[in-house]
C-alpha cells in the first residue's frame, strides 16, 4: 500500500488543456473521489496516475517513488474499467488469474490467491463461468477481484458503477467500501455521480475544465463550498448574488442576507451567498418572530414536487426561483400560488467571493 | 390470403435463385458419375472417370502443386496480413489512411490485368515463370483479403481489454498473444480460408506465370479441355467444388458465428 502524490500535473491534447496544474495528495489507505462534469479532466487525471498516459509537466509519485515516466505495466496498480473490460475468451477464474499468471507465479499460488479474491467479492463458486454468463453486478465483482488479486499499491476505479441500475449500484457502493476497508488499499474513484462521491469517499476533489476547484472531506465541501460551481455541482444550492457587506450580502433590491459568524469579505465587493434547500424553513405566518433564523424573504409557491419522504417547493421571489426541501411531517402542506415566508439561519449561509 | 400468396412467391423466388446458382454444378457433378462421356441419358452410375482420373499423372501433379501453393500462400498471408492489421489498428502514422485505401483496389482490379502486370514485372526483375512466381503472385492477390477480414474483426475489439491487460502487468507480447489474438482468431481463420480459396481457385494469374510442365490444377484443366473434353474433367471439377464449398462454409461459420458476443 502506498499514498499517491500528484504535483503540478498538466496535460494538453492539442490546444485543449485537459489538466491544468493539478496537485492532490491521496493519503495512504484513503478512499478518494474525483468528481466533475464530463470533460473536467477527472478521467485524464486517473489515466496519468495509472500510467496509460504521461503528463506534459509535473510529478506523480506512488509510495514516494517517482513514476511519471513509468509505463502502466510496471506501476503495480489495479484498475477497474467503466465497462469492466473482462477478457471474453477466459473463464472468471482465468480473468482473475491473469495478473498473477503474466508475472509467472506458480500454479498452486495462483489457484489459492484467485480463490481468496473470488471469496472476498463473494463469487467463490463462479470461477468456471464465462463473463457473458454473469450479471452486471457479478462482472463488476470479477473486475474488482482481478484488480486486487495482484496486491497493487493503488486501486483506480473509472466510473465503475455507472453501468449498473440504481438499486444494484447502492449495494455495490456498500460492497466496494467494505472490500476497500478490508484490504486497506489507497483508492481513487472517478465519478460524475455526486451522491456516490458523498456516501463513499473520505475526501472529494472537484474538477472543472482541467483544474482542481476544491478538495476536502465530503462534509466540508458540502457545508463550506468555496465557489458557486462547487456549491451547485455537489448537492443543490440557492445562489443569491449581490454586494458584500462584510459578513453577508445586500441584494440589488436592498434586502440584506447575513452569513455565518466566520464569514469575512471586503465590503462592497461582488459576492454570492449559497443556501442549501433543506436549510430553509417555509411558512405562511409573515409576522412571526424567529430570532435563530434571521434571514427572511417573502415569495410565492409556484410549484410543489412530492417525493414521498419530502417535498420540494419552488418559490418565486424577485424574478428568482428558489428551492426549498421540506421533510414530510404530515403537516404544513402548501398549495401552489400561496404566499409564503422563507427563513433560515445566518449559519446556514455560505458567503462566496465572486469574480 | 394475400400474405400466403406472397410467402409462396417469396419461396419460389428463392428456389429459382438457388436453381440458377447450383443447377449447372449439380448436372456436372451427376455427369461425372454417368457412363456416357457425351451427356447421354439414361443415367448409368459409374466411378470410372474418378478411377481414370487417378491414372492421370499430369493432373495429379498439378493438383499437388495447387494444394502446396495454396497452403503456403495461406500461411504467409495469415501471418503477414494479421500483423499488418494489428499495426494498422494500433499505431497512427503518416499516410496510414492512404495506405489503407490502397489495400482495396487490388481486390477490384481484374485478374487479367494483375496477371499481365505481374508477368511483365517478374520478367523485368528476373524472376522466371514457374511455381515460385505463381506463389508470389498468389500471396500478393490474397494478402488484401486477409487484411480486410482481420481488420473488420479488430473493429469489434474493445481497446480497454488491452489496457486492462497492461494494468495487470502484461507486456506487449503477453497482451497480444493472450488477449488480442484470441479475440481476432475467427477473423484470422476466415482470412486464411479466403487466402486458400483465392489461391486454389486462381486461374488467370497462374496461367500467365506458369510454364507448360509446371502448373496448377485450374490451368491444367483448361489445357486438358482444349485438347479434348473428357468426363475426367467433370470428376476433378466435382472434387474441387466439394472442397471449395466446404472451405467457404467453414469461412462463413468462423466469420459469422465465431467468438463471443
Amino acid at each position: 500500500m502506498a499514498g499517491v502524490q500528484v504535483s503540478n500535473v498538466s496535460r494538453s491534447f492539442g490546444a485543449h488543456k485537459a489538466l491544468d496544474d493539478v496537485s492532490i495528495d491521496f493519503a495512504d489507505g484513503g478512499f478518494y473521489a474525483l468528481l466533475g462534469p464530463s470533460g473536467s479532466g477527472k478521467t485524464t487525471l486517473l489515466r496519468q496516475v495509472a500510467g496509460f498516459d504521461f503528463p506534459d509537466s509535473g510529478r506523480i509519485s506512488i509510495g514516494g517513488e517517482s513514476v511519471e515516466r513509468v509505463p502502466v505495466e510496471k506501476r503495480r496498480i489495479g484498475m477497474v474499467f467503466q465497462n469492466y473490460a473482462l477478457f471474453p475468451n477466459m473463464s472468471v477464474a482465468d480473468n482473475v488469474a491473469f495478473g498473477l499468471s503474466v508475472r509467472g507465479e506458480a500454479k498452486a499460488v495462483i489457484a489459492s490467491e484467485v480463490q481468496r479474491a473470488l471469496d472476498l467479492v463473494q463469487l467463490g463458486k463462479l470461477g468456471g463461468r464465462r463473463p457473458h454468463q454473469l450479471s452486471g453486478g457479478q462482472r463488476q465483482r470479477v473486475a474488482l477481484a482481478r484488480a486486487i488479486v495482484t496486491k497493487p499499491r493503488v486501486l483506480l476505479l473509472d466510473e465503475p458503477l455507472g453501468a449498473l441500475d440504481k438499486a444494484l449500484r447502492v449495494d455495490m457502493q456498500i460492497e466496494l467500501k467494505r472490500i476497500q476497508r478490508e484490504i486497506g488499499i489507497t483508492t481513487i474513484f472517478v465519478t460524475h455521480d455526486q451522491e456516490e462521491a458523498l456516501t463513499m469517499s473520505d475526501r472529494i476533489g472537484i474538477l472543472r475544465d482541467g483544474r482542481l476547484v476544491q478538495e476536502g472531506p465530503p462534509e466540508e465541501i458540502y457545508d463550506q463550498p468555496k465557489s458557486e460551481f462547487a456549491a451547485t455541482f455537489l448537492g443543490d444550492a440557492n445562489i443569491f448574488r449581490g454586494e458584500s457587506t462584510g459578513n453577508g450580502i445586500k441584494l440589488p433590491d436592498g434586502t440584506a442576507i447575513a452569513a455565518g459568524a466566520g464569514a469575512k469579505l471586503a465590503a462592497g465587493a461582488k459576492a454570492s451567498c449559497a443556501v442549501r434547500p433543506e436549510r430553509i424553513r417555509i411558512a405562511t405566518d409573515v409576522e412571526a418572530q424567529d430570532a435563530a433564523n434571521a434571514n427572511m424573504l417573502k415569495g410565492q409557491v409556484s410549484k410543489r414536487i412530492f417525493a414521498g419522504n419530502n417535498s420540494t417547493y419552488f418559490v418565486e421571489r424577485g424574478g428568482q426561483t428558489l428551492k426549498v426541501i421540506v421533510q414530510n411531517t404530515g403537516i404544513d402542506r402548501l398549495a401552489e400560488g400561496q404566499d409564503v415566508v422563507l427563513r433560515w439561519a445566518p449559519e446556514s449561509t455560505v458567503l462566496i467571493a465572486t469574480s | 390470403m394475400t400474405t400466403r400468396i406472397l410467402e409462396g412467391l417469396g419461396r419460389l423466388y428463392i428456389w429459382l435463385l438457388l436453381a440458377f446458382l447450383y443447377l449447372p454444378i449439380i448436372i456436372m457433378a451427376l455427369m461425372s458419375f454417368n457412363v456416357s462421356p457425351f451427356y447421354q441419358l439414361p443415367f448409368e452410375w459409374t466411378t470410372e472417370w474418378y478411377a481414370s482420373l487417378w491414372q492421370n499423372d499430369q493432373l495429379i501433379a498439378a493438383t499437388w502443386n495447387s494444394i502446396e501453393i495454396a497452403v503456403i500462400t495461406t500461411l504467409i498471408c495469415t501471418v503477414l496480413g494479421s500483423a499488418a492489421s494489428l499495426a494498422l489498428y494500433r499505431y497512427d502514422f503518416r499516410g496510414k489512411r492512404f495506405l489503407q485505401a490502397l489495400l482495396f483496389p487490388p481486390i477490384a482490379i481484374p485478374w487479367l490485368i494483375t496477371g499481365t502486370a505481374m508477368l511483365i514485372f517478374f520478367f523485368g526483375v528476373g524472376i522466371g515463370r514457374g511455381l515460385f512466381a505463381i506463389l508470389l503472385g498468389h500471396v500478393a492477390l490474397a494478402l488484401p483479403y486477409v487484411i480486410v477480414v482481420v481488420s473488420a474483426r479488430l473493429q469489434t475489439f474493445a481497446p480497454e481489454l488491452e489496457e486492462a491487460a497492461r494494468s495487470l502487468g502484461a507486456n506487449q507480447w503477453q497482451v497480444t498473444s493472450r488477449v488480442t489474438l484470441p479475440w481476432i482468431m475467427p477473423g484470422v481463420i476466415a482470412g486464411g480460408l479466403f487466402a486458400f480459396a483465392v489461391s486454389f481457385d486462381q486461374f488467370v494469374v497462374s496461367y500467365f506465370l506458369s510454364t507448360p510442365g509446371q502448373t496448377t490444377l485450374p490451368v491444367e484443366i483448361y489445357a486438358a479441355i482444349r485438347k479434348g473434353f473428357t468426363p475426367e474433367i467433370n470428376a476433378v471439377s466435382t472434387i474441387i467444388i466439394v472442397v471449395s464449398m466446404a472451405l467457404m462454409l467453414l469461412t462463413a461459420r468462423f466469420f459469422k458465428f465465431g467468438g463471443e458476443k
